[in-house]
């Protein structure tokens, strides 16, 4: 009895993570002109037809820019960040951390709003800058936080020994420190880009005419064009993320560190 | 200037408020063997780190083989170090771990490859050297330190508590290993335990510390037989050390008369310096333990525990029954107040 009810649970929770999925893979793949589920016969026209808008293409291009250089940038400030808050003793620490948590407990909606009235319409900045800044900022925790954990795993007398044996305090870093985290930096490259390529809320504010990042474009053309297309980019979307962390998980052990 | 090779003079080592190390002053002799000695907490490692250079002296001096190196960086004292947790780079094979320092002194690789080559075979690793140190055992990995550190050819060579991690009997192999190494090359260590019986074993000399003060140093025979304090005769075995008061041995729990005339304040006796069997005192046995060439007993006494050892021929007595015990003054130590 108990067996069952635990395959019954099991079954409804794979439902809910899976079945959205399934529902948009074959959604895209009708060959009727509405978006609809069940598909009105099958087709790959849908998924054929996404490559061909013009504004998929572009935003497609933007989210990539923002999702690798955002990324980046995040790691960019965020190692040496982390490496700060985990090898000295910092006053405020603490704080600094919860500050640097911000951006995940804050909701996008918030951060948006604020950067768009105080941040990009006073200093008249560029669409594109702003979402560059928004998006490292977004990343930034994930940087943090990843990094951290694997230097906490990181003996800080390796490093001493690399300056008894004549590094300088940033050799020591550069050649002792970076390869043994390389892993936890892949990771956190990779959780912020997933991070990045998805985040609607902060950029839907920041967005404007002609330059959207791509779930907003998707979003904007479902407002006038309800064909299924957006059904075959989503599955195409998420067949890139799973194909991103499978690939990671394989080369090295991914959820090790999230 | 003294003719010492490494030379400490009123250095005083703090982490922030707290003084670890006042005011110790240290010569070594050139070719020296070093042991530390103290128990946790009293300043060894705190002292290695000053020497290395990884901990700025609050006050005082260093001066290594002439030269004031008081306020010279760690990456270029010329010092080695081996730390008690190895510090190995683990994302670098055993030959490369040895041949880092060598790589960062720009050497030809010819010249690298040989020497890190011959510092492997030093420390018996030869075909180890595309291991990564995960791969091998803690002995292994001790002795790869060890030549990481050799190949360098520093001045002096620190070690941290070095065998601490290691069973038994590899400790024995990697202490001959250690005084092979140090007759081989010559070389001034001075290394870190608080284990007396290695540090009696591998020294030239003992520097026994309290407290970050050195208590007393000498060399070995020499503080096994004549430690001046109470607090250096407990850490060389002197398991029964009692006052003296008039005629009599005194301690918390009672007195004893001591049968012949002393001028010291404390008398000390190893378990061994204890005749059992015979004598003017008499005890009850509360345990008797066999310890192969010998016998230990805990005898009861007006002045609380007596520690003896008894040799294997003679009859046992049991648990709880009278001894008759002797504290000769042939084996009394006369130590300070
Ligand atoms: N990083 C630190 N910050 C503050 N106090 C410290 C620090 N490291 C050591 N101490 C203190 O300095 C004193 C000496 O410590 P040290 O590590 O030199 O002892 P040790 O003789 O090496 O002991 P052990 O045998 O346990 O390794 C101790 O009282 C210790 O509490
Ligand atoms: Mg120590």
């Amino acid at each position: 009895m108990s067996r069952l009810a635990t395959w019954l649970i099991l079954a409804a929770t794979l439902t809910f993570l899976i079945g959205p999925f399934l529902i948009v893979i074959f959604a895209g793949l009708s060959a009727g002109e509405a978006l609809a589920f069940p598909p009105q016969g099958l087709s790959l026209k849908w998924y054929a037809k996404v490559f061909t808008v013009e504004s998929f293409r572009a935003s497609f291009a933007l989210s990539m820019f923002l999702a690798v250089f955002g990324t980046l940038a995040a790691l960019l400030i965020g190692i040496p960040a982390a490496y700060a808050l985990n090898r000295y003793d910092l006053p405020g620490a603490e704080t600094i951390r919860t500050i640097v948590a911000a951006p995940i407990i804050v909701p996008g909606i918030i951060v948006g709003l604020a950067l768009l009235r105080y941040f990009v319409v006073p200093l008249n900045v560029t669409i594109t800058l702003a979402l560059f800044v928004t998006h490292t900022a977004l990343v930034l925790p994930y940087a943090v936080r990843v990094v951290s954990s694997s230097l906490n795993n990181l003996r800080a007398d390796m490093e001493e020994a690399a300056v008894i044996l004549g590094c300088t305090r940033l050799q020591a870093f550069t050649k002792v420190v970076l390869p043994n985290i390389r892993g936890g930096i892949l990771a956190a490259f990779i959780l912020g880009f997933v991070a990045s390529f998805n985040e609607v809320p902060a950029s839907l504010f920041l967005s404007g005419p002609g330059v959207r990042t791509l779930p907003i474009d998707m979003l904007s053309y479902m407002e006038i064009t309800f064909d299924p297309s957006v059904a075959a980019l989503s599955a195409l979307l998420a067949f890139m993320s799973v194909a991103i962390v499978f690939l990671a998980e394989r080369l090295l052990g991914f959820s090790r560190y999230v | 200037m003294s003719d010492a090779f490494v030379s400490l003079a009123g250095l005083t080592l703090s982490y922030g408020e707290t003084v670890a190390v006042p005011d110790l002053d240290l010569d070594i002799a050139e070719g020296e063997l070093i042991a530390l000695l103290g128990p946790s907490g009293c300043g060894k490692t705190t002292t290695m780190r000053a020497i290395a250079g990884l901990l700025t002296p609050a006050r005082g001096r260093i001066v290594i083989d002439g030269e004031d190196v008081t306020r010279t960086p760690a990456n270029k004292r010329g010092i080695g170090l081996v730390f008690q947790s190895y510090a190995l780079f683990p994302h670098l094979s055993a030959f490369e771990n040895v041949a880092f320092g060598l790589r960062l002194r720009k050497r030809p690789e010819a010249e690298i490859r040989a020497r890190a080559e011959a510092g492997m075979a030093t420390v018996g690793l030869t075909g180890f050297e595309g291991r990564r140190p995960a791969e091998m055992s803690g002995g292994q990995q001790q002795r790869l330190a060890l030549a990481r550190s050799l190949v360098m050819e520093p001045k002096v060579l620190l070690l941290d508590e070095p065998l601490s991690n290691l069973d038994a009997r590899l400790r024995l192999d990697m202490r001959n290993e250690l005084q092979r190494v140090q007759k081989d090359t010559g070389i001034t260590m001075v290394f870190v335990t608080h284990d007396q019986s290695e540090a009696l074993a591998l020294a030239d000399r003992i520097v026994l510390m309290k407290d970050g003060r050195i208590e007393q140093s000498g060399p070995p025979a020499e503080l096994y037989a004549e430690p001046a304090t109470r607090f250096a005769a407990d850490f060389m075995g002197f398991e029964n050390i009692f006052g003296v008061e008039g005629p009599d041995l005194v301690s918390e729990t009672g007195r004893l008369p001591l049968g012949y005339p002393t001028d010291s304040p404390i008398l000390a006796w190893r378990p061994d310096g204890v005749a059992v069997g015979a004598g003017p005192h008499s005890g009850r046995v509360t345990a008797s333990s066999f310890a192969g060439g010998h016998r230990e007993y805990v005898i009861d006494c007006p002045l609380g525990r007596i520690k003896a050892n008894a040799p294997i021929d003679t009859a046992e007595v049991p648990l709880g029954r009278d001894i008759a015990f002797d504290l000769p003054q042939a084996t009394a130590r006369p130590l300070a107040a």
